[in-house]
Parts: C-alpha cells; structure tokens; sequence
C-alpha cells in the first residue's frame, strides 16, 4: 500500500513536470523554434483528450457492466478519423481561413457572425460540459477514496465531497495559471499542447502496463483470457441494436463537436497534413486504449471480492495483487486523463463564454463602444480565467447534487449527447448552403431543451430537479409529456429515448425553419465561403466601402492585440498598398483582414461588430453582393496576368500620386521657405537697425545704452543660431558630417536630454512616465547627436503639448538589432495632412512667435537619425502626438549596409 | 462557373483522384463492418459469443487502421501536377 501522503506528493511533484514541459515549450515557441512542437506526432497525442478519466476508469467498469458496449464509445471516432477527407479537412480548412477560436465562433462566424448564434452554442456546451467536469472529480475522488481507505492517518480527508473541492480548486488554479498566461492572436497553445501530448503517452504506458500485468501476471496470457471470458458473467454478448447504433453515432458526433476536441484539432492545427497522419494514428491510439479494457474487466470480476466498484478495477486489482509501483502508475495515468481534460475543456469554454457574453456585453456597456480607447486584452483575459473558475464550480455542483455515485460511463454519455445537438448545424453549415441562422438556431434551442428535459434533468435522481412525481405522470399529470417517455412512447431505454427525440427534431426544426426563411447578406456570403472554401475564388467581400480612419481603427487594434502586434500588422499592410509609415488605405479588403485577425483574438462576431462601429453605413448590402457577383463574372474575362498587371499599375500610380503630392507640397515649401527665411532674417535686422541708429545719439541715458545694446546682442544670437542650423542641415544632407562614435548607456542620454530640455517653457509642470529599468542598453553611437534628437523631441512636447495636465510618455525597448524609443505626449496630437509634413524644412504647424524658433527642429533630427543609420517616424493613435526613433545599436553595421546598397 | 478544365486527366491525377474517392468510401465500409454484428443478434444466440465478437471487432479496427494508412501516405504525398482546379490542398 502507497502511503496517501505520498500519493499527494507524487501528483504534486506530477504536475510541477507538467508545468516544466509547458513553460520550455513556450519558450521554444517564442523564440520561432516550433520544429518538433508542430509534429504530426504531438497533433495526434493532443487528439487523445477524448480519452479523459471515463476512458482510464469507467470503460473497464462499462465492460464489467455491459460487455463489448463500451466498444462504441472508440469506434465512433475511428469511423470520423479515418474518413477526415469528407468532414475534418473540411472543418480544419474553414477554421484556419476563418480564423475560428471555438465551435461557438465556427457556428457564429457561419452563420452571418451572429453572436446570438454563439451564445446558444455556448450555453449548450456549458451546460453538456458539467456532467463531464463532474465525471473527472468523481473519478479522481475515488481513485483517491482507494488509497485512503487502507490509511487513516497522514492527509486522508474526512469525506469525498472534501476531496473533489480540493480537487477542484487545484484544477481551477491549474488551468488558469497554464492557459490564460497571454492572450495569444491567433489562439495556440503550445504549452499547453506539449503537456497534454506528455499526458496523452503517460496515460497509455500506464493502462497497457495494468493490461499486460494482467494479461502475463494474474492471468497466463491470451487463452487464458478467452477462457476466463466464457466463464465470467459478460460471456454473452446482450447486443441491443438501437444502442449499438446509437451509441457509435453519437460519439462520432461527440468527437466534432466537443469544444475540446473542436480547440485540439481545429484550433490548435498548425498544418493540414498532421490531419492525415492523425487519421490513423488516432484510430490506433483509442484502440491500445481499449484493448486491455475486456482482459482486466473480466479478472477483476473473478479476482476482486463481489460487489466493489468495477470503475475502479484499474487500481483496485495491481493493489490486491500487491503491486504498489503499479497502482501508483495507474493512478498517475487516470490523474492525467482527467487533468487534461478538465484543462482543455475549460480553456476552450472560457474561450466562448469570453469572445460570445462577455465581449459583446462589454461592448454594449462601455460608453462609446470599440471607439473609446484602452486596452481590452487584461479584460478578456480576466474574463477567462473567471469563467475557467466558473465553469468548474458548475462541474463540482453537479457532483455535488448528483450524489457522486453514478457509473461514470452513464455520466459521459449525457455530456456526449448534449453537445451532439449542434452537429445537425455544423454539418448543415459546412455542407449546405441553404441552411440560415434562423433555423439553426431554433434546431439548436429545440435540441437542447429536449435534451435537458429527457436526459440533463432527470440525471440527478427521483427527488432531485425533477421530482419522482414528474417522471412517472408527466408535469400537471399529461401523461404524454412524461420526461423518458415523450409522445406515449414506453419502454424505450432513457438515452436512447432522449437521442432520439432531441435529434430528430433539432433537425427537423433546423431544415424546415432554413428552407422557409431567407438569409442576410453577411450570412450569405459566409454560407458561401464555408461551403466552398476548396475553391481557390477569394469570393465576395464584406464591406462594400471602407470609410473609416485608418487611425481610430488602429487605436482601436492596438487595445486588442497589444501595440506592437498592431503596428507591425498596419505597416505590413502599409507597405503592401505601396505607403510608407503606418497607416494604409482603409480599402474593403484591408478591413477584411483586420476583421480576420481581430476574430483570431475576440471571435468573428464581436470582431465584426468592433469593425462596424466604425465603418458605419458601409456593410455589404444585398444589392452589393448582386453588383459583386457581375462584376465578377467580368473579371473573369481577363487574363490573370492583366489582373496582376493592373494591379502593379495601380500600386505604382498610388506611389507616383503620393510622390506628386509630397513634391507639390514641397513646390509650395519652398516659396514659403524663400519668405519665412527672408522673414526670419529681416526681422532681427530691423529690430538690429532700428536700436543702433538709436544707439548714435550721444545723449542717451547709460542705462538705455546698455538696454538697448542687450536687446541688439540678442537679435544677433538669433540670427547665428538660426544660420548655424541652416549650416548644420547642410552639413548633415550632405552626409559630410563627422560622427564621433562612443559606447554609452541609453538611460544617461534620455537623461541628459529632459535635463537639457527642462529649462523650455520651464513654467509648465510636466508629468514624465519612463520605465528606468527598461531604459538601460548599451548604444554605440555619436551620442551627442542622439542626445540633440532626444532634447528636440522632449522639448517640442515641452512647446506643443495642449493638454491641461501634460504627461509625456517615454518608452524604450530592443527589438533584435535595434533600439526603439517613443515619447508619447497627451496632447491632441498632429493632424493627419500634416503629418508626413512635419519633418520639412520650415514646416510650422503654429504660428512663429509661439514656436520661437524656425521650424528646423524635425528636419535636422531627421537628418542626424539618417547619418546614424537609424529612422525618426511620427506614430499615429497613441492618443497625443508620439514620435519612434528607431537606430542600430551598433552603428557601424547599418552605415556599411547602406553604402553597399 | 466556366472554368477551362480538362476532361481526361494523365494518370497521376487520375489515380489520385480516385484514391480520394476511396478516402470519401473508407468511413461508409467501417460503418457497414461495425454495424454488422448486430445481424448475428448474439443476445438470442444461446453460446457465450462476446470473446468472438472482441476478436471480429479489432480485427475489423485494425484493417480500416491500415487501410487509413495506407491512404493518408498516397494522399499527402506531393504531387507533381495537377492543374485541374479539384479541392486538393496546395
């Protein structure tokens, strides 16, 4: 016998492995070196969830109950593995095009992103998933139970119902810390893959080891197992078609529509191909899985005294033979079953009730919906990991309320049939593209209370939810409503009754309600997508015009994806428009993609509705998608080449017209040069003029004298000053400028700069945020220039800034070879037609006499960042006006990269 | 829509083609195999038969394994060409 403190130990010192494989996964995964992380391998061990605690445990005891039943349970999958040409490839395609995050999101997105839609779905797999949840604590409870009943002593707990809240509350905190520690873009979690991939192989080496030490060890090898069947009492095979069918049919079902199996093998797919090799290494997997199931049934059913718990046999029998190594392995085994289980499930719910209630609730609520600023990722994850809390509550209540005795198969099979109610939707969805949002959603309503009301309710016992009074009269005394016999039909078994009747009229109520009604355009659209999406035709578009700023829309981005992310996107898709910094043209297929990449992060309906917040008027109408269609068909005319070519002449002429412009502003510079340096020289000469003609006159007073010599010396000040930056930007545009290269600490120069910028407009009081840690990294470069840029910057915030309470920001961070500092003010930023201006010659936003000086500032900072290999770019959507200098940290490299160009 | 396509293919991509076909079939021959104990009505049959329908059972599992196999490696290896617009993953 294993000491139960021990048995604590080992699953804690179990799971602090687990934690280990995550966390190095993850760090693998940061650094781009996927490789073996993506394997077809690794894909098809995550497959293995579907092999939770029911498996590990309950199947044996289904065996012992039922015969070869249990069988159904692993040749469903099989049958939807090996023919994942029809349906999975399919799925997995839509999924990684659509960028789907959950099955809620799948059906939602499908379905014209309705997130009614989604929050059906999320209900239904909440509600199918605490019976479940409830499964893995009853398991481990027990399996606990087995080990603490020999010890009184040490940490055995008083009862059961203490045990699963432990358990409970380890798994909530388990998970939370696993599978919410970022808000990843597009949904993966490697570590959280890597350790159920880790989990999969530990439950398997642990059940064949308990099979082959019963097969070779109690019992003396195969024919003796035949034997020792054809004397035991499941000899006889009970076979009742109606459940053979049923059951396989609806764990085929179960193994699409299950949120954790739809996360693993959708969600978490990085290729297309692992599918292929999943297709029968899956199939094989489940079988080494049940292949043992009969042999230790039937010893444990002669072995083990009558009447203790056939769930159990797995660990009871090694500890009855006395084989404690091997009862502590079987015990890992079914710990890990149920431990990534319960980890995958939760996350993949707290994935739907997130992006489908929380999001769009949050929306609704917030004054000024997705255009009010801010970052919404600590919210959602915040939501997540309530919900992941949430989600296991409910799995402890129904422990709690069904009394924790059941067999635990019978337990499985509720969840099962639960979540098979939205395959009629699923599968309409991806293959017909009749069916409407309407119909599927009254399919799904009509299936999922059926199903509540003949299986879900009646679950918890006479005396339970629905009273003994119900079940056997029906409510009010109608006879024909009676839960496990509907419509007067008797004597039908309860699951069978509850499938049967929930399914068949979910998908009636799915067909009839989608041929009568009409879908919306959106829903057309996605109908058409889903169902063809082998078609190479990128097919119709969702947004007939663009219309909103490109940056209120980043603003926006940023507060979902995280900054960086955002603006690496925008000037992705910047430059692939043919633009220079990072705002790109907010084109219908631009909008498109960000939809696309925001629904990766928040599910495709609330992305959708973020976008339409701010492209108001410009959704697809259905006399769009008519024009779209035509002209489609036109385009299809030309040749492809002169689709690309049109193409590349468009991108060139969008080019040569942005050209155009900046030299027609540049025309118009130059005259206003001419006069503003004519200006700025004439001015201090006339004041110069005036005061000395003044000065001859030998009568003034000494005071004035020497007044008015300081007012001439000034003048003249001003004027060298604003020669010597003529001279300087001569200089520097000429690349004659000697650098003098010095190693240095960034956050001396930052410093030195606000110091030196400090004594401009010294009466305001600014706020100054930097993160001093961040701030020190080695430069090696003309630091003095550096330094002029940084004073500039700090203290034209200094000058420009118009909030009442000035803050400036300044972030400093290295990304690869290069240093990136931003300054960020609060003020109301630079408009956008002056913002590729700024860094003119002379060009001055305000008027003269504030700025106080000649509009030199940017150009020359622009020039010093270019001699020193680096750039200087105005950041749109911060909030203020934000600049982001960006130079090597060893200048030499860039400076000998550019001259070899 | 009028897509220009070839009306006989080379016998790559005919081959190809209709090892997809039998990839689409595999699941409808599992599903006939499975269902097939349930004619043998072993619940009135008087001998003891659950370690005979144990046996068919894995056996029937073990050949649609290997006839997955067999498919998954003809189906994703590259293939040369095959312009024909079908719904094969490039």
């Amino acid at each position: 016998m294993v000491p139960f403190n021990i048995l604590v130990a080992v699953c804690l010192v179990y799971v602090g492995l687990l934690f280990l494989v995550a966390f190095a996964a993850e760090r693998r995964a940061e650094r781009g070196r996927v490789g073996w992380l993506r394997s077809p391998l690794v894909y098809t061990l995550s497959l293995s969830i579907y092999c939770t605690a029911w498996t590990f445990y309950g199947a044996v005891g289904y065996a012992a109950r039922s015969g070869l039943e249990y069988l159904t349970i692993y040749l469903g999958p099989t049958l939807v593995l090996i023919g994942w040409w029809v349906i999975l490839r399919k799925l997995v395609r839509i999924g990684r095009s659509q960028r789907v995050t959950s099955i809620a999101d799948l059906i939602s997105s499908r379905y014209g992103k309705s997130n009614v839609l989604g929050v059906i779905v999320t209900v239904i797999a909440v509600v199918a998933a605490t019976p479940y949840i409830a499964l893995q604590l009853q398991s481990v409870t027990l399996s606990f139970g087995v080990f603490a009943s020999g010890t009184p002593e040490g940490w055995a707990l008083p009862d059961q119902s203490a045990t699963a809240l432990w358990v409970a509350g380890g798994l909530t905190l388990f998970t939370i810390l696993f599978g919410t520690r970022n808000l990843d873009a597009n949904e993966r979690h490697h570590g959280v893959v890597m350790a159920i991939a880790l989990e999969a192989v530990v439950k398997l080496v642990a059940l064949l080891a308990v099979g082959i030490f019963v097969v070779w060890g109690v019992a003396d090898g195969w024919s003796d197992i035949a034997a020792r069947v054809h004397a035991s009492p499941i000899a006889d095979w009970p076979l009742q078609p109606g459940r053979w069918i049923g059951l396989t049919f609806v764990s085929a079902a179960a193994v699409l529509t299950l949120p954790r199996m739809f996360q693993v093998m959708v969600v978490e797919n990085s290729d297309e191909r692992h599918l292929s090799t999943a297709s029968w290494a899956f199939p094989l997997y489940l079988l080494l899985m049940s292949l043992f199931v009969v042999p230790i049934a039937v010893v444990g059913l002669a072995e083990l005294p009558a009447g203790s718990n056939p769930d159990l046999f797995v660990l009871t029998l090694p500890l009855a033979e006395g084989q404690g190594k091997l009862a502590m392995l079987a015990f890992l085994g079914g710990f890990s079953s149920a431990t990534s289980m319960v980890i995958v499930a939760a996350i993949a719910l707290a994935t739907m009730v997130s992006n489908h209630v929380v999001m769009p609730l949050w929306l609704s609520l917030r004054e000024g919906g997705a255009r009010a600023p801010g970052d919404v990722r600590g919210l959602v994850l915040m939501s997540r990991r309530i919900s992941i809390a949430a989600v296991l509550a409910l799995g402890y209540i129904y422990y709690v309320l069904s009394g924790g005795s059941a067999a635990l198969a019978a337990i499985g099979l509720i969840a099962f049939l639960g979540v098979a109610q939205i395959l009629p939707a699923m599968i309409g969805g991806i293959f017909w593209r009749g069916a409407t949002g309407t119909g599927a959603a009254l399919g799904l309503t009509v299936g999922f209370l059926i199903w509540l009301y003949t299986l879900y309710l009646p679950s918890f016992g006479e005396g339970g939810l629905l009273s003994a009074r119900i079940l056997a009269e029906g409510p009010w005394g109608i006879d024909w409503l009676r839960p496990q016999a509907l419509f007067g039909i008797e004597g039908l078994d309860p699951l069978l009754h509850a499938l049967f009747w929930s399914l068949s009229l979910n998908t009636f109520a799915f067909v009839s309600v989608s041929l009568f009604t009409f879908p919306g355009p959106v829903e057309r659209m996605q109908g058409l997508a889903f169902v063809n999406v082998f078609d190479h035709d990128p097919g119709a578009r969702g947004w007939s015009r663009g219309g909103a700023e490109a940056e209120d829309l980043l603003a926006m981005a940023q507060g979902i994806l995280g900054a960086e992310e955002a603006q690496g996107f925008f000037e992705a898709e910047a430059q692939a428009q043919g633009k220079a910094g990072f705002l790109p043209e907010t084109t219908p297929d631009f909008i498109e993609r960000l939809e696309r990449r925001l629904a990766g992060a928040v599910g495709s309906a609330t992305a959708h509705a973020m976008i339409a917040q701010f492209a108001v008027g410009a959704a697809v109408s259905a006399q769009d998608l008519m024009a779209v269609a035509s002209e489609a068909q036109q385009i299809l005319e030309y040749s492809t080449q002169l689709e690309a070519k049109s193409e590349e002449l468009a991108r060139t002429a969008r080019q040569l017209t942005e050209a155009n412009d900046k030299l027609k502003d540049l025309s118009v510079q130059k005259d206003a040069f001419l006069s503003q340096i004519s200006h700025e020289l004439r001015t201090p000469m006339t004041s110069i003029r005036a005061f000395s003609e003044i000065l001859k006159d030998p009568d003034l007073p000494a005071e004035m004298q020497k007044k008015y010599a300081g007012v001439i010396h000034d003048e003249t000040i001003r004027l060298t000053r604003l020669l010597d930056d003529l001279l300087d930007l001569s200089v520097l545009e000429n690349r004659k400028v000697k650098l003098d290269v010095k190693v240095a600490n960034l956050h001396d120069l930052i410093s030195k700069a606000v110091q030196a910028a400090s004594n401009t407009r010294p009466e305001r009081q600014f706020t100054l945020h930097r993160d001093y840690p961040a701030e020190h990294i080695p430069v090696i470069t003309d630091t003095d220039r550096l330094v002029q840029v940084f004073i500039n910057l700090v203290s034209n915030a200094r000058k420009y800034c118009d909030a009442e309470r000035p803050e400036l920001t300044i972030n400093a961070r290295q990304r690869g070879g290069r240093v990136i500092v931003d300054f960020i003010d609060n003020g109301s930023g630079i408009p956008k037609a002056s913002q590729r201006l700024i860094f003119e010659k002379f060009a001055r936003l305000t008027d003269t006499a504030r700025a106080g000086g000649a509009g030199l500032g940017l150009a020359i900072c622009r020039e010093i960042m270019t001699n020193l290999g680096g750039t200087i770019a105005y950041l749109p959507g911060q909030g203020g006006a934000a600049f982001r200098v960006s130079l090597p940290v060893r200048r030499e490299v860039a400076i000998d990269a550019a001259a070899a160009e | 829509m009028p897509l220009k396509q070839p009306r006989f293919l080379a016998r790559q991509s005919y081959r190809r083609r209709r090892m997809a076909d039998a990839a689409r079939l595999l699941p409808l021959l599992g599903v006939f195999l499975v269902l097939l104990p349930i004619l043998w009505r072993p619940a009135e049959s008087a001998e003891a038969d659950t370690a005979v329908g144990g046996v068919y059972l894995f056996t029937v599992w073990i050949v649609l394994i290997v006839a997955a196999l067999f498919l998954s490696r003809l189906l994703s290896a590259p293939h040369t060409q095959d312009t024909s617009g079908d719904e094969e993953p490039r």
